[in-house]
């Protein structure tokens, strides 16, 4: 029986915990903060700053080799995002 | 018509060239729940090596309505001209095809989260192909995590030049989910995924096995036929990558994709890409990727017997075989003071990048040399790709 109720307890205690950490999760401080992502902003960060080159590559490769999909930062496959 | 069959005997795998230019209009979200930009951008690209000049054009448009919407349209054009290794080794003579393909798409922006879905129809004189796509982009954790999925459903049509009796379909579904996180104000990663489900027919008409006239006698030569494939394939490709900032304004790229399937290929490759600025106009890209993957369970350059049924499965395709490939690429853009915040135009850049790629196969052997039969000398080429486009922001 105290096992069982150990158990009921733990249980208790371990839903109490993953919703707060749920909770918690939400309302994670940015430790990025907005002012200090122009880096990300800046045109050579994009992972697809040439779309019209970067997508005709991705069909260069497709084309000749056997591998398809998650093509990575510009996205590629068959509508890959 | 048998020597018009003949002469198309090696076509590109097209549902894979189909599938390429989809992402052309499908930017990756890296700072969640932004629209994409305003631009025009128009290219020219081509492709020269084995044998095969594939030039064209791409022209992409994209306009913004009200902070909230976003629309694109793209056109793009192969005109293909081959004369490759599997065209000579049949005997056929160069031929030469266009493909057309049309792509529109529409994004909504609602506060941290981003819409996007898509159409896009590629046709040719003898396949023909369709695909509905949708994602979706979430920004979490005050927009330093982006979470992404998305589905897309595919259906071709496949035919064969010189044979009306054949048509066949394929239909083909892929899942993706994504993950990228701004880590430092220097650094991003990202970590994706995708899975592809294929039905149907998969190989290509006019594409051929070999096989020895009489195994136990290896100077009778060899026959060939018409490959026997699976009718289906599943797929999963997970790559991770990262990008660096450097603060003398430069950055550095690294991508990393491992690839399994259920015809036992396994594949990996890798790219490093370092960015450097000169000034406010100029940008050039250095470019390295090194690809590597293994055969087909079904692949052998040289069979002993033919297919005794269509459960035995035969090919001969190159891009089934053990092979690697590495590129050498260079990318540079110039950035128009003329042009550069107008009224109409925020900015324009002319760019112009190059790509040396080098196949190498590990057990494609090239037959129009002579040897003895499965003694053949490894098939190897080198490749150039071109693109050369004008890019306006407004």
């Amino acid at each position: 029986m105290q096992i069982r109720l150990a158990n009921t307890q733990f249980q208790r205690l371990l839903t109490k915990a993953l919703m707060l950490l749920l909770l918690g999760g939400c309302s994670v401080e940015p430790w990025v903060k907005p002012y200090e992502r122009q880096n990300f902003a800046d045109p050579i960060m994009s992972a697809d700053r040439n779309p019209v080159s970067s997508s005709y590559m991705h069909h260069v490769y497709q084309a000749r080799e056997g591998a398809r999909g998650a093509e990575g930062g510009a996205g590629g496959g068959c509508g890959c995002n | 018509m048998a020597q018009e069959a003949a002469v198309v005997v090696t076509k590109l795998r097209l549902q894979t060239l189909f599938c390429g230019l989809l992402s052309v209009v499908v930017s990756t979200t890296t700072l969640a729940a932004i629209l994409p930009e305003e631009r025009a951008d128009v290219m020219y690209h081509l492709y020269d090596g084995g044998g095969m000049t594939i030039d064209g054009t791409s022209l992409l448009v994209r306009k913004n309505v009200a902070d909230t919407y976003s629309f694109s349209a793209n056109s793009y054009v192969d005109k293909v001209s081959s004369a490759s290794i599997d065209v000579i080794a049949s005997g056929a003579s160069e031929y030469s095809e266009q493909r057309d393909e049309y792509s529109l798409t529409g994004t909504y922006l609602q506060g941290s989260m981003l819409l996007n879905g898509g159409y896009t129809s590629s046709s040719e004189n003898d396949y023909d192909a369709e695909t509905l796509y949708f994602n979706v982009d979430q920004g979490f954790f005050g927009d330093l995590t982006t979470f992404s999925m998305g589905y897309s459903r595919g259906s071709d049509d496949v035919m064969q030049n010189g044979n009306d009796a054949f048509a066949d379909t394929i239909d083909r579904q892929n899942y993706r989910f994504g993950l990228s996180q701004i880590l430092t104000p220097n650094l991003m990663m990202g970590l994706h995924y995708e899975a592809v489900t294929e039905e149907g027919y998969l190989n290509n008409p006019y594409r051929s096995y070999r096989f020895l006239t009489n195994p136990l006698d290896i100077n009778a030569g060899f026959q060939t036929a018409t490959e026997v494939y699976p009718r289906t394939r599943t797929s999963d490709a997970a790559t991770l990558s990262a990008s660096y900032y450097f603060d003398y304004r430069a950055s550095l790229k690294f991508e990393y994709r491992y690839y399994t399937d259920d015809w036992d290929i396994k594949a990996n490759n890798y790219q490093i890409t370092y960015t450097h600025t000169f000034g406010e106009n100029w940008i050039v890209d250095i470019k390295y990727r090194a690809y590597q993957q293994d055969q087909a369970y079904f692949y052998s350059d040289l069979f002993s017997f033919a297919s005794l049924d269509e459960k035995d499965f035969r090919a001969r395709d190159k891009e089934l075989s053990e092979f690697s490939t590495q590129t050498f690429g260079i990318g540079i853009s110039y950035q128009i003071p003329y042009f550069k915040g107008g009224k109409y135009i925020d900015k324009s850049t002319i760019n112009l990048q190059w790509d040396h790629i080098q196949f190498d196969y590990d057990n494609f052997r090239d037959i129009t040399q002579n040897a003895a039969v499965g003694e053949e000398p490894l098939y190897s080429f080198d490749a150039d790709v071109i693109r050369f486009y004008f890019s306006i922001w407004y």
